[in-house]
Protein backbone atom coordinates (compact mmCIF):
# COMPACT_ATOMS: atom_id res chain seq x y z
CA UNK A 1 0.00 0.00 0.00
CA UNK A 2 1.26 2.96 -0.87
CA UNK A 3 2.04 6.20 1.52
CA UNK A 4 -0.11 9.29 -0.41
CA UNK A 5 -2.62 8.18 -2.80
CA UNK A 6 -4.60 10.27 -5.06
CA UNK A 7 -7.39 8.57 -7.15
CA UNK A 8 -8.93 10.98 -9.98
CA UNK A 9 -9.04 14.23 -8.66
CA UNK A 10 -9.83 16.76 -9.75
CA UNK A 11 -10.65 20.50 -8.90
CA UNK A 12 -13.01 22.81 -10.62
CA UNK A 13 -12.96 26.76 -9.62
CA UNK A 14 -16.55 27.52 -10.56
CA UNK A 15 -17.14 26.12 -14.04
CA UNK A 16 -13.16 26.10 -14.75
CA UNK A 17 -11.86 22.67 -14.81
CA UNK A 18 -7.69 23.62 -12.98
CA UNK A 19 -6.74 19.83 -12.60
CA UNK A 20 -8.50 16.56 -14.08
CA UNK A 21 -8.27 13.24 -13.51
CA UNK A 22 -4.69 13.04 -11.37
CA UNK A 23 -4.27 9.72 -10.29
CA UNK A 24 -0.54 9.46 -8.17
CA UNK A 25 0.88 6.25 -5.83
CA UNK A 26 3.59 7.71 -3.49
CA UNK A 27 6.03 5.31 -1.42
CA UNK A 28 6.82 6.95 2.07
CA UNK A 29 10.03 7.99 1.89
CA UNK A 30 9.88 9.53 -1.75
CA UNK A 31 10.89 13.14 -3.06
CA UNK A 32 8.31 14.67 -5.67
CA UNK A 33 9.16 17.74 -7.72
CA UNK A 34 6.40 18.58 -9.11
CA UNK A 35 6.96 20.81 -12.00
CA UNK A 36 4.93 22.96 -14.97
CA UNK A 37 3.89 26.28 -16.61
CA UNK A 38 2.18 28.83 -14.57
CA UNK A 39 -1.50 28.65 -13.59
CA UNK A 40 -1.24 24.30 -14.48
CA UNK A 41 -2.24 23.77 -11.20
CA UNK A 42 0.63 22.38 -9.60
CA UNK A 43 0.12 24.70 -6.25
CA UNK A 44 -3.31 23.77 -6.13
CA UNK A 45 -2.70 19.94 -6.14
CA UNK A 46 0.19 20.87 -3.54
CA UNK A 47 -3.06 23.18 -1.25
CA UNK A 48 -4.83 19.94 -1.74
CA UNK A 49 -2.30 17.40 -0.09
CA UNK A 50 -2.38 20.52 2.55
CA UNK A 51 -6.12 20.22 2.82
CA UNK A 52 -6.15 23.80 2.65
CA UNK A 53 -8.27 23.36 -0.42
CA UNK A 54 -10.66 20.08 -1.48
CA UNK A 55 -10.63 18.63 -4.10
CA UNK A 56 -13.86 18.74 -6.86
CA UNK A 57 -13.69 15.24 -6.94
CA UNK A 58 -11.86 12.16 -6.31
CA UNK A 59 -9.86 11.42 -3.05
CA UNK A 60 -6.83 11.21 -1.34
CA UNK A 61 -5.43 9.21 1.25
CA UNK A 62 -2.07 9.46 3.21
CA UNK A 63 -0.91 6.65 4.93
CA UNK A 64 -4.94 4.72 4.27
CA UNK A 65 -6.40 7.64 5.88
CA UNK A 66 -8.83 10.45 4.01
CA UNK A 67 -7.57 14.11 4.33
CA UNK A 68 -9.85 15.42 7.62
CA UNK A 69 -10.56 18.74 5.41
CA UNK A 70 -8.39 21.08 7.02
CA UNK A 71 -4.24 21.54 7.56
CA UNK A 72 -2.82 19.35 10.23
CA UNK A 73 0.14 18.46 11.79
CA UNK A 74 0.89 15.70 9.88
CA UNK A 75 1.58 17.62 6.58
CA UNK A 76 4.55 20.57 7.11
CA UNK A 77 4.49 23.55 5.03
CA UNK A 78 7.00 25.49 3.68
CA UNK A 79 5.90 28.66 1.51
CA UNK A 80 7.76 31.02 -0.63
CA UNK A 81 7.15 34.19 1.76
CA UNK A 82 5.31 34.37 4.75
CA UNK A 83 6.09 31.13 6.09
CA UNK A 84 7.54 32.10 9.86
CA UNK A 85 5.56 34.46 12.67
CA UNK A 86 7.03 37.80 11.85
CA UNK A 87 6.36 38.59 15.47
CA UNK A 88 7.84 36.23 17.41
CA UNK A 89 12.32 35.84 17.51
CA UNK A 90 13.68 33.19 15.63
CA UNK A 91 13.83 30.73 18.86
CA UNK A 92 10.66 31.59 19.87
CA UNK A 93 9.15 30.95 16.29
CA UNK A 94 10.97 26.78 16.61
CA UNK A 95 9.64 26.98 19.83
CA UNK A 96 6.36 27.57 18.75
CA UNK A 97 5.81 23.96 17.30
CA UNK A 98 5.78 22.01 20.32
CA UNK A 99 3.83 25.65 22.77
CA UNK A 100 1.00 25.22 19.51
CA UNK A 101 0.03 22.36 20.00
CA UNK A 102 -0.57 22.95 24.19
CA UNK A 103 -4.04 24.45 25.09
CA UNK A 104 -3.61 28.29 25.02
CA UNK A 105 -0.33 28.11 23.42
CA UNK A 106 2.29 28.24 25.73
CA UNK A 107 4.61 26.20 27.35
CA UNK A 108 5.23 26.69 31.25
CA UNK A 109 7.83 25.52 33.56
CA UNK A 110 9.72 22.24 32.32
CA UNK A 111 8.27 21.89 29.42
CA UNK A 112 9.42 25.56 28.41
CA UNK A 113 13.13 24.89 29.31
CA UNK A 114 12.90 21.21 27.43
CA UNK A 115 11.59 23.06 24.37
CA UNK A 116 14.11 25.44 25.14
CA UNK A 117 16.77 23.72 24.57
CA UNK A 118 15.46 21.64 21.51
CA UNK A 119 14.97 24.67 19.74
CA UNK A 120 18.78 26.03 20.56
CA UNK A 121 19.70 22.36 19.33
CA UNK A 122 17.91 22.81 15.85
CA UNK A 123 18.82 26.37 15.34
CA UNK A 124 22.91 25.02 16.05
CA UNK A 125 22.28 23.14 13.37
CA UNK A 126 20.71 25.37 10.48
CA UNK A 127 23.58 27.86 11.47
CA UNK A 128 21.07 30.04 13.15
CA UNK A 129 21.92 30.35 16.86
CA UNK A 130 23.39 33.53 16.36
CA UNK A 131 20.16 35.10 15.83
CA UNK A 132 18.28 33.51 18.12
CA UNK A 133 16.73 36.35 20.10
CA UNK A 134 16.52 38.55 16.87
CA UNK A 135 12.57 38.96 14.71
CA UNK A 136 12.39 37.32 11.28
CA UNK A 137 12.70 40.76 9.71
CA UNK A 138 16.35 41.05 10.45
CA UNK A 139 17.13 37.42 9.02
CA UNK A 140 17.83 37.12 4.72
CA UNK A 141 15.93 35.21 2.56
CA UNK A 142 17.63 32.24 2.49
CA UNK A 143 18.15 32.37 6.64
CA UNK A 144 14.06 32.90 6.83
CA UNK A 145 13.94 29.73 4.42
CA UNK A 146 16.06 27.49 6.63
CA UNK A 147 14.30 28.85 9.66
CA UNK A 148 10.48 28.10 8.48
CA UNK A 149 11.89 24.47 7.41
CA UNK A 150 13.40 23.83 10.44
CA UNK A 151 9.92 25.17 11.91
CA UNK A 152 7.58 22.77 9.75
CA UNK A 153 10.21 19.89 10.75
CA UNK A 154 10.27 20.81 14.43
CA UNK A 155 6.57 19.44 14.54
CA UNK A 156 7.52 16.24 13.20
CA UNK A 157 5.17 15.95 10.45
CA UNK A 158 5.14 12.80 8.07
CA UNK A 159 5.07 14.64 4.94
CA UNK A 160 6.72 18.01 3.71
CA UNK A 161 5.03 20.21 1.18
CA UNK A 162 7.38 23.21 -0.02
CA UNK A 163 5.45 25.67 -2.47
CA UNK A 164 8.48 26.95 -4.09
CA UNK A 165 10.48 27.70 -1.03
CA UNK A 166 13.55 28.76 -2.93
CA UNK A 167 12.15 30.73 -5.68
CA UNK A 168 12.80 33.86 -4.10
CA UNK A 169 16.28 33.41 -3.48
CA UNK A 170 19.47 33.93 -5.19
CA UNK A 171 21.42 31.53 -6.75
CA UNK A 172 24.50 30.71 -4.79
CA UNK A 173 21.90 30.20 -1.14
CA UNK A 174 19.96 28.88 -3.35
CA UNK A 175 22.98 25.80 -3.83
CA UNK A 176 23.36 25.70 -0.23
CA UNK A 177 19.66 25.56 0.58
CA UNK A 178 19.78 22.63 -1.70
CA UNK A 179 22.34 21.00 0.23
CA UNK A 180 20.59 21.94 3.74
CA UNK A 181 17.64 19.97 2.18
CA UNK A 182 19.35 17.14 0.93
CA UNK A 183 21.12 16.81 4.34
CA UNK A 184 17.95 16.93 6.49
CA UNK A 185 15.91 14.52 4.32
CA UNK A 186 18.80 11.92 4.02
CA UNK A 187 18.63 12.33 7.81
CA UNK A 188 14.85 12.27 8.07
CA UNK A 189 13.50 10.11 5.57
CA UNK A 190 10.55 12.01 5.38
CA UNK A 191 8.23 12.25 2.28
CA UNK A 192 8.39 15.55 0.33
CA UNK A 193 6.84 16.99 -2.21
CA UNK A 194 8.01 20.36 -3.85
CA UNK A 195 6.44 23.10 -6.26
CA UNK A 196 9.32 24.39 -8.33
CA UNK A 197 9.44 26.67 -11.67
CA UNK A 198 13.56 25.46 -11.58
CA UNK A 199 13.83 22.18 -13.64
CA UNK A 200 17.45 21.65 -12.99
CA UNK A 201 16.44 22.05 -9.08
CA UNK A 202 13.45 19.16 -9.34
CA UNK A 203 15.16 16.78 -10.77
CA UNK A 204 18.62 17.12 -8.83
CA UNK A 205 16.57 17.16 -4.93
CA UNK A 206 13.83 14.89 -6.48
CA UNK A 207 13.43 10.68 -6.34
CA UNK A 208 10.70 11.63 -9.08
CA UNK A 209 10.07 14.47 -11.57
CA UNK A 210 6.16 15.17 -11.69
CA UNK A 211 4.91 17.43 -14.86
CA UNK A 212 1.49 19.02 -14.67
CA UNK A 213 0.25 19.93 -18.25
CA UNK A 214 -3.05 20.16 -20.15
CA UNK A 215 -3.07 17.04 -22.09
CA UNK A 216 -5.98 18.10 -24.44
CA UNK A 217 -5.89 22.24 -25.54
CA UNK A 218 -8.59 23.95 -27.67
CA UNK A 219 -7.14 27.42 -29.11
CA UNK A 220 -10.62 28.58 -28.99
CA UNK A 221 -11.06 28.18 -25.34
CA UNK A 222 -8.01 27.78 -23.58
CA UNK A 223 -9.78 26.82 -20.60
CA UNK A 224 -11.80 24.00 -21.52
CA UNK A 225 -9.70 21.53 -20.01
CA UNK A 226 -7.46 20.99 -16.90
CA UNK A 227 -4.35 19.49 -16.55
CA UNK A 228 -3.45 16.66 -15.06
CA UNK A 229 -0.12 14.64 -14.48
CA UNK A 230 1.39 14.21 -18.13
CA UNK A 231 4.69 12.67 -17.24
CA UNK A 232 6.87 11.08 -13.96
CA UNK A 233 10.43 11.26 -14.78
CA UNK A 234 12.58 8.42 -12.17
CA UNK A 235 14.84 11.25 -11.65
CA UNK A 236 17.53 8.90 -9.11
CA UNK A 237 21.09 8.18 -9.97
CA UNK A 238 21.07 11.33 -12.02
CA UNK A 239 18.42 11.10 -14.28
CA UNK A 240 19.24 7.68 -15.51
CA UNK A 241 16.77 5.61 -15.58
CA UNK A 242 16.92 2.14 -15.39
CA UNK A 243 19.89 1.84 -13.25
CA UNK A 244 18.20 -0.34 -10.30
CA UNK A 245 16.94 -4.24 -10.75
CA UNK A 246 13.46 -3.81 -9.52
CA UNK A 247 12.27 -7.44 -10.10
CA UNK A 248 14.12 -11.21 -9.59
CA UNK A 249 16.45 -12.44 -12.58
CA UNK A 250 18.62 -14.43 -10.20
CA UNK A 251 21.77 -12.79 -12.27
CA UNK A 252 24.82 -11.66 -11.12
CA UNK A 253 23.24 -12.11 -7.10
CA UNK A 254 26.75 -12.76 -4.68
CA UNK A 255 25.38 -15.19 -2.85
CA UNK B 1 17.28 69.29 -10.63
CA UNK B 2 13.60 67.83 -10.26
CA UNK B 3 11.63 69.21 -6.83
CA UNK B 4 10.71 65.73 -5.99
CA UNK B 5 14.59 65.07 -6.09
CA UNK B 6 15.28 68.38 -3.65
CA UNK B 7 15.55 67.18 -0.13
CA UNK B 8 15.85 70.02 2.99
CA UNK B 9 18.97 69.53 5.33
CA UNK B 10 18.32 68.27 8.62
CA UNK B 11 18.59 72.27 10.05
CA UNK B 12 16.41 73.35 7.19
CA UNK B 13 13.72 70.51 7.88
CA UNK B 14 13.71 71.94 12.49
CA UNK B 15 13.16 75.26 10.54
CA UNK B 16 10.45 74.38 7.98
CA UNK B 17 8.35 72.52 10.65
CA UNK B 18 8.50 75.84 12.83
CA UNK B 19 7.63 78.13 10.34
CA UNK B 20 3.89 77.55 10.59
CA UNK B 21 3.67 77.63 13.69
CA UNK B 22 5.59 80.94 14.27
CA UNK B 23 3.34 82.03 10.59
CA UNK B 24 0.44 81.64 12.45
CA UNK B 25 1.44 83.14 15.71
CA UNK B 26 2.63 86.11 13.98
CA UNK B 27 -0.42 86.31 12.10
CA UNK B 28 -2.79 86.36 15.04
CA UNK B 29 -0.32 89.00 17.02
CA UNK B 30 -0.88 91.27 14.02
CA UNK B 31 -3.87 90.88 14.31
CA UNK B 32 -4.85 91.08 18.18
CA UNK B 33 -2.37 94.53 18.09
CA UNK B 34 -4.64 96.03 14.97
CA UNK B 35 -8.06 95.57 17.13
CA UNK B 36 -6.71 96.78 20.28
CA UNK B 37 -5.34 99.90 18.87
CA UNK B 38 -8.61 100.42 17.75
CA UNK B 39 -10.55 99.62 20.76
CA UNK B 40 -8.32 98.21 24.22
CA UNK B 41 -11.55 97.17 25.25
CA UNK B 42 -11.89 94.38 22.22
CA UNK B 43 -12.03 90.74 23.50
CA UNK B 44 -12.44 88.79 20.68
CA UNK B 45 -8.32 88.74 19.97
CA UNK B 46 -6.61 88.95 23.33
CA UNK B 47 -3.36 89.96 23.07
CA UNK B 48 -0.74 86.86 23.52
CA UNK B 49 0.47 88.32 27.01
CA UNK B 50 -2.98 87.97 27.89
CA UNK B 51 -3.58 84.86 26.91
CA UNK B 52 0.10 84.26 28.74
CA UNK B 53 -1.20 85.83 31.83
CA UNK B 54 -4.34 84.14 31.78
CA UNK B 55 -3.36 80.61 31.23
CA UNK B 56 -0.91 81.16 34.47
CA UNK B 57 -3.75 82.22 36.64
CA UNK B 58 -5.82 79.29 35.65
CA UNK B 59 -3.15 76.72 36.46
CA UNK B 60 -2.26 78.50 39.84
CA UNK B 61 -5.32 79.98 41.01
CA UNK B 62 -7.76 77.61 43.00
CA UNK B 63 -11.23 78.42 42.69
CA UNK B 64 -12.96 80.82 45.71
CA UNK B 65 -15.65 78.77 46.03
CA UNK B 66 -14.47 75.33 45.88
CA UNK B 67 -10.86 75.51 46.60
CA UNK B 68 -9.70 73.61 43.36
CA UNK B 69 -7.89 74.78 40.99
CA UNK B 70 -10.88 74.12 38.03
CA UNK B 71 -8.24 74.12 35.39
CA UNK B 72 -7.16 70.53 36.69
CA UNK B 73 -10.07 69.60 37.86
CA UNK B 74 -11.38 69.92 34.39
CA UNK B 75 -8.15 68.12 33.00
CA UNK B 76 -8.88 65.28 35.05
CA UNK B 77 -12.43 64.81 34.49
CA UNK B 78 -12.18 64.69 30.84
CA UNK B 79 -9.30 62.20 30.42
CA UNK B 80 -10.96 60.33 32.80
CA UNK B 81 -13.95 60.38 30.44
CA UNK B 82 -12.01 59.50 27.13
CA UNK B 83 -9.48 57.19 28.66
CA UNK B 84 -12.53 55.38 29.84
CA UNK B 85 -14.09 55.53 26.67
CA UNK B 86 -11.20 54.70 24.36
CA UNK B 87 -10.20 51.92 26.33
CA UNK B 88 -13.48 50.25 26.21
CA UNK B 89 -13.59 50.87 22.72
CA UNK B 90 -10.70 49.47 22.25
CA UNK B 91 -11.40 46.26 24.28
CA UNK B 92 -14.48 46.17 22.22
CA UNK B 93 -12.91 46.91 19.07
CA UNK B 94 -10.49 43.96 19.68
CA UNK B 95 -12.30 41.36 20.73
CA UNK B 96 -15.02 41.81 18.05
CA UNK B 97 -12.85 42.61 15.41
CA UNK B 98 -10.76 39.53 16.21
CA UNK B 99 -13.98 37.21 16.28
CA UNK B 100 -15.44 38.83 12.76
CA UNK B 101 -12.08 38.42 11.19
CA UNK B 102 -11.20 34.74 11.90
CA UNK B 103 -14.16 32.87 11.88
CA UNK B 104 -16.75 33.08 9.22
CA UNK B 105 -19.94 32.18 11.27
CA UNK B 106 -19.33 35.38 13.65
CA UNK B 107 -18.41 37.58 10.44
CA UNK B 108 -21.50 36.23 8.51
CA UNK B 109 -23.66 37.11 11.32
CA UNK B 110 -22.08 41.02 12.25
CA UNK B 111 -20.14 42.05 9.31
CA UNK B 112 -23.04 43.97 7.82
CA UNK B 113 -24.82 44.31 10.95
CA UNK B 114 -21.25 46.37 12.25
CA UNK B 115 -21.47 48.04 9.09
CA UNK B 116 -24.83 48.99 8.93
CA UNK B 117 -24.71 50.44 12.86
CA UNK B 118 -21.85 52.45 11.96
CA UNK B 119 -23.25 54.70 9.81
CA UNK B 120 -25.64 56.09 13.03
CA UNK B 121 -24.42 59.28 13.40
CA UNK B 122 -22.98 59.29 17.85
CA UNK B 123 -24.36 62.46 17.91
CA UNK B 124 -27.87 62.27 16.86
CA UNK B 125 -28.33 59.91 19.75
CA UNK B 126 -26.60 62.01 22.42
CA UNK B 127 -30.48 63.08 23.65
CA UNK B 128 -31.23 59.05 23.91
CA UNK B 129 -27.93 58.64 26.04
CA UNK B 130 -28.89 61.54 28.63
CA UNK B 131 -32.35 59.81 28.16
CA UNK B 132 -30.97 56.44 29.99
CA UNK B 133 -28.33 57.08 31.25
CA UNK B 134 -29.14 60.44 32.82
CA UNK B 135 -26.78 63.61 32.69
CA UNK B 136 -23.99 61.54 34.45
CA UNK B 137 -20.80 60.22 33.52
CA UNK B 138 -21.97 57.01 31.73
CA UNK B 139 -23.78 58.79 29.25
CA UNK B 140 -20.78 60.82 28.50
CA UNK B 141 -18.63 57.66 28.01
CA UNK B 142 -20.99 56.15 26.46
CA UNK B 143 -21.04 58.64 23.82
CA UNK B 144 -17.43 58.13 23.03
CA UNK B 145 -17.40 54.70 22.81
CA UNK B 146 -21.10 54.46 19.94
CA UNK B 147 -18.61 57.35 18.86
CA UNK B 148 -15.63 55.21 17.66
CA UNK B 149 -16.50 51.22 18.83
CA UNK B 150 -17.94 50.94 14.74
CA UNK B 151 -14.88 52.33 13.30
CA UNK B 152 -12.54 50.08 15.50
CA UNK B 153 -14.83 46.43 15.18
CA UNK B 154 -14.30 47.36 10.79
CA UNK B 155 -10.74 48.30 10.97
CA UNK B 156 -10.04 45.74 12.94
CA UNK B 157 -11.49 42.89 11.45
CA UNK B 158 -9.98 44.08 8.37
CA UNK B 159 -6.71 44.03 9.69
CA UNK B 160 -7.25 40.53 10.30
CA UNK B 161 -8.59 39.31 7.01
CA UNK B 162 -5.36 41.05 6.17
CA UNK B 163 -2.98 38.77 7.72
CA UNK B 164 -1.77 36.37 5.25
CA UNK B 165 -3.51 32.94 5.14
CA UNK B 166 0.17 31.53 4.80
CA UNK B 167 0.49 32.50 9.00
CA UNK B 168 -2.90 30.61 9.40
CA UNK B 169 -2.36 28.00 7.48
CA UNK B 170 1.42 27.28 9.20
CA UNK B 171 -0.46 27.49 12.81
CA UNK B 172 -2.58 25.02 11.53
CA UNK B 173 0.40 22.11 10.18
CA UNK B 174 1.92 23.39 13.56
CA UNK B 175 -1.17 21.72 15.42
CA UNK B 176 -2.60 25.13 16.84
CA UNK B 177 -6.44 24.98 17.63
CA UNK B 178 -8.89 27.76 16.96
CA UNK B 179 -8.42 29.24 20.67
CA UNK B 180 -4.21 29.06 20.41
CA UNK B 181 -4.13 30.69 16.35
CA UNK B 182 -6.05 33.32 17.92
CA UNK B 183 -4.09 34.00 21.07
CA UNK B 184 -0.53 33.13 19.30
CA UNK B 185 -0.98 34.77 15.61
CA UNK B 186 -3.56 36.81 15.24
CA UNK B 187 -3.83 38.81 18.53
CA UNK B 188 0.16 39.93 18.46
CA UNK B 189 -0.08 40.49 15.05
CA UNK B 190 -3.10 42.97 15.31
CA UNK B 191 -1.86 44.39 18.61
CA UNK B 192 0.03 47.42 16.76
CA UNK B 193 -2.96 47.93 13.89
CA UNK B 194 -5.18 48.52 17.37
CA UNK B 195 -2.72 51.29 18.55
CA UNK B 196 -2.86 52.64 15.27
CA UNK B 197 -6.47 52.88 14.85
CA UNK B 198 -6.71 53.83 18.44
CA UNK B 199 -4.87 57.09 17.45
CA UNK B 200 -6.80 57.72 14.75
CA UNK B 201 -9.61 57.45 16.59
CA UNK B 202 -8.70 59.78 19.39
CA UNK B 203 -10.07 63.19 17.30
CA UNK B 204 -13.27 61.44 16.86
CA UNK B 205 -13.58 60.29 20.51
CA UNK B 206 -12.37 64.28 21.76
CA UNK B 207 -14.95 65.77 19.45
CA UNK B 208 -17.72 63.77 21.11
CA UNK B 209 -16.41 64.46 24.62
CA UNK B 210 -16.16 67.98 24.34
CA UNK B 211 -20.16 68.24 22.83
CA UNK B 212 -20.96 65.93 25.20
CA UNK B 213 -19.31 67.94 27.69
CA UNK B 214 -20.85 71.24 26.33
CA UNK B 215 -24.30 70.17 26.66
CA UNK B 216 -24.49 68.50 30.36
CA UNK B 217 -21.66 68.64 32.84
CA UNK B 218 -20.16 70.24 35.85
CA UNK B 219 -16.52 69.76 35.00
CA UNK B 220 -14.27 68.77 32.11
CA UNK B 221 -12.08 70.88 29.65
CA UNK B 222 -15.63 71.20 27.25
CA UNK B 223 -18.12 72.56 29.73
CA UNK B 224 -15.13 74.73 30.73
CA UNK B 225 -14.87 75.83 27.55
CA UNK B 226 -18.95 76.33 26.32
CA UNK B 227 -19.33 78.14 29.79
CA UNK B 228 -17.02 80.92 29.23
CA UNK B 229 -18.51 81.62 25.84
CA UNK B 230 -21.03 83.31 27.50
CA UNK B 231 -18.43 86.29 28.90
CA UNK B 232 -16.62 85.83 25.92
CA UNK B 233 -13.52 85.06 27.62
CA UNK B 234 -11.38 84.24 24.63
CA UNK B 235 -8.10 84.43 26.50
CA UNK B 236 -9.89 81.16 28.95
CA UNK B 237 -10.95 79.32 25.33
CA UNK B 238 -7.79 79.60 23.53
CA UNK B 239 -5.77 78.67 26.56
CA UNK B 240 -8.52 75.66 26.63
CA UNK B 241 -8.37 75.06 23.17
CA UNK B 242 -4.26 75.04 22.99
CA UNK B 243 -4.21 72.49 26.28
CA UNK B 244 -6.28 70.10 24.45
CA UNK B 245 -4.61 70.53 21.14
CA UNK B 246 -1.13 69.92 22.92
CA UNK B 247 -2.60 66.73 25.34
CA UNK B 248 -4.04 65.13 22.25
CA UNK B 249 -0.69 65.51 20.54
CA UNK B 250 1.39 64.05 23.65
CA UNK B 251 -1.58 61.03 23.67
CA UNK B 252 -0.66 60.38 20.08
CA UNK B 253 2.96 60.60 20.47
CA UNK B 254 2.69 58.44 23.36
CA UNK B 255 0.99 55.58 21.78
CA UNK B 256 3.38 55.96 18.78
CA UNK B 257 6.37 55.23 20.56
CA UNK B 258 4.70 52.66 22.94
CA UNK B 259 4.01 50.54 19.59
CA UNK B 260 7.58 51.17 18.83
CA UNK B 261 8.80 50.00 22.01
CA UNK B 262 6.18 46.90 22.44
CA UNK B 263 6.17 45.71 18.78
CA UNK B 264 9.49 46.31 17.55
CA UNK B 265 8.84 43.26 14.74
CA UNK B 266 6.45 45.76 13.61
CA UNK B 267 8.49 47.81 11.91
CA UNK B 268 7.45 51.47 9.70
CA UNK B 269 3.91 49.91 8.96
CA UNK B 270 3.26 49.15 12.78
CA UNK B 271 3.17 53.19 13.70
Amino acid sequence: MSFVSVTSVSKYYGSRPILEHVNLEVSEGEFISLVGASGCGKSTFLRMLLDQERPTGGSITVDGRPLTGEPSQSRGIVFQRYSVFPHMSVRDNIIAASAFQTTYGWLRGAAKSQARRDADTALERIGLSHVADQYPAALSGGMQQRLAIAQAMAAKPRVLLLDEPFGALDPGTRLSMHAFLSDLRDETGMTVFMVTHDLEEGFKLGDRVLVFDKPRWDPQDPEAFGATITYDFDARDGGIPYQRLTEETHVLEPH
Amino acid sequence: MRWINRKPSRAATVVLMTLPFVAVFIAYALGSEARLAVNPQDKLLPAPSAIAETAIRLVTTPDKRSGDILFWRDTFASLQRLGLGVGISALIGLLAGLAIGLLPYVRATFSGFVSVMSMVPPLAILPILFIVFGLGEVSKVALVVIGITPFLIRDLSQRVLEIPQELFVKAQTLGASSLVISLRVALPLVMPRLIQAVRLSLGPAWLFLIASEAIASQDGLGYRIFLVRRYLAMDVILTYVIWITLLAFLLDLALRSLSRKLFPWAGEDGL
